[in-house]
């Protein structure tokens, strides 16, 4: 016999991100938390970019499976500790990429605020998801989403989104 | 101890202000990239601008909502900077008709997107924990946002003959109003009293360096600046406020309480 808390993850680990629908919220760290308390199962999930227009039909994703599940929950949304790219498994970092979209480098938060404006260190190499080229070039800083920018590979021609290291 | 809602409202006001000035490029950007850059930024702002209010709107209690913040004050009680609510042109009148020029409004984005990674950078830290977790997430936005518009701004000064002296124009227009950063308002002085906002006169030097360093790559010459100081943020605006907030409120106004 599952404890309830085992339920509800089992229960939410098919939702997929709506724009986005080859990686689970878990894998992508929306999904933070399921805890019993006395009044009930409580979901975590947190936001990913501020104005994201996906996180009010993921929060609705939520509730109606664990509704049709049976399962009474709240959901709540937390916003410490910031949502980072960084919490992307390397499981769901290969899905992007089989999906067509490079996934994001790990974030450099050592990377002050002047020394991202002055000097700009070299990005790292974003490689192609079609063809593994590093010989790639940036189009635009922001893409089809907010969370990602607009890449062209000068070897394969193809142009690809980048998931943005955030 | 917390923020005064009056510091959380200046924060909210100027980003739904330069998330709908920004959105004005929708569907009209001058490439079809820059059109989807600035809807993205836009997003962010108006992103920013919810978790704002809707904490000032849990701490006023009572009705407030985020949307009666936003939607039902009217201009003298939005405490935005004046830069912010300016169209996309030179001076104008506020109801001349001109083409929007986009050096105004990536100089624009560059000058305050300075000064706000270094805001969030500051309130990160603020034992206001609810302010200093919008902070941490509003950081990482607002490093892509001053990273698209210094490419920008150097990619215009540095370009031709005719972008150089559009954001050149650009400049020498909007630089009197970042004059409003460093002149605290009541707000302000309350927020650093207790001990969780910033004193923005201990943010000059590192905005001068971004904003130096970029306008010397770009080929731009920073004004002199002295003169009227902007008092937007005191809740006494340019005539351009009003318009802005016509557009951007006349719907909810029109169908109160309406949803979809």
């Amino acid at each position: 016999m599952s404890t309830v808390v085992e339920q509800v993850w089992a229960t939410l680990e098919h939702l997929t991100d709506p724009e986005i629908p080859v990686v689970t919220l878990r894998e992508l760290g929306i999904l933070r938390d399921v805890t019993e308390t006395p009044d009930g199962v409580e979901v975590v999930i947190t936001p990913t970019y501020t104005g994201c227009p996906a996180m009010g039909q993921i929060e609705d994703d939520v509730k109606a499976s664990l509704s049709q599940a049976g399962i009474p929950a709240r959901v709540v949304t937390r916003l410490a500790p910031a949502w980072t790219t960084d919490w992307m498994s390397d499981e769901a970092k290969e899905k992007l990429r089989a999906y067509g979209i490079a996934p994001p480098h790990t974030t450099r938060p050592d990377v002050s605020v002047v020394k991202f404006m002055r000097h700009r260190p070299a990005p790292d190499a974003v490689a192609c998801p079609r063809c593994g080229s590093t010989h790639t070039v940036v189009s635009s800083q922001f893409g089809s989403t907010a969370c990602k920018a607009l890449y062209k590979c000068l070897d394969c021609q193809e142009p690809f989104d980048y998931f943005k290291p955030y | 101890m917390n923020a005064p809602v009056d510091y959380l409202l200046h924060l909210a006001d100027n980003a739904v202000v330069l998330g709908q000035r920004n959105a004005e490029w929708c569907g009209h950007g001058p490439i079809l990239e820059e059109d989807i850059a600035m809807g993205n930024v836009s997003l962010d702002y108006i992103g920013q601008a919810r978790l704002l209010y809707q904490l000032a709107a849990t701490r006023l209690g009572g009705d407030a909502t985020e949307d009666k913040l936003a939607y039902f004050r009217d201009e003298t009680q939005f405490r935005n900077y004046t830069l912010l609510e300016l169209p996309h042109n030179g001076p104008l009148v506020g109801y001349a008709v001109s083409d929007r020029d986009y050096a105004t409004t990536i100089v624009r984005n560059f000058l305050y997107g300075a000064l706000m990674v270094l805001v969030w950078e500051a309130l990160e830290k603020s034992p206001d924990a609810d302010l200093a977790a919008i902070a941490a997430k509003s950081l990482k936005e607002a490093r892509y946002h001053l990273h698209h518009a210094a490419d920008w701004v150097v990619r215009f000064g540095d370009g031709t003959e005719e972008s150089h002296k559009r954001a050149q124009a650009a400049v020498d227009h909007l630089f009197p109003y970042t004059e409003e950063f460093w002149t605290a308002s009541a707000a302000e002085d309350a927020a650093v009293a207790a001990g969780a906002g910033v004193d923005m006169g201990s943010l000059r030097a590192a905005w001068d360096a971004i904003v130096n360093e970029t306008l010397s790559e770009a080929t731009l010459v920073r004004p002199q600046v002295r003169g009227y100081i902007p008092e937007g943020k005191h809740g006494r605006h340019s005539e351009h406020l009003g318009y802005l907030l016509g557009e951007m409120q006349g719907l909810a106004r029109a169908h109160p309480g309406a949803t979809w």
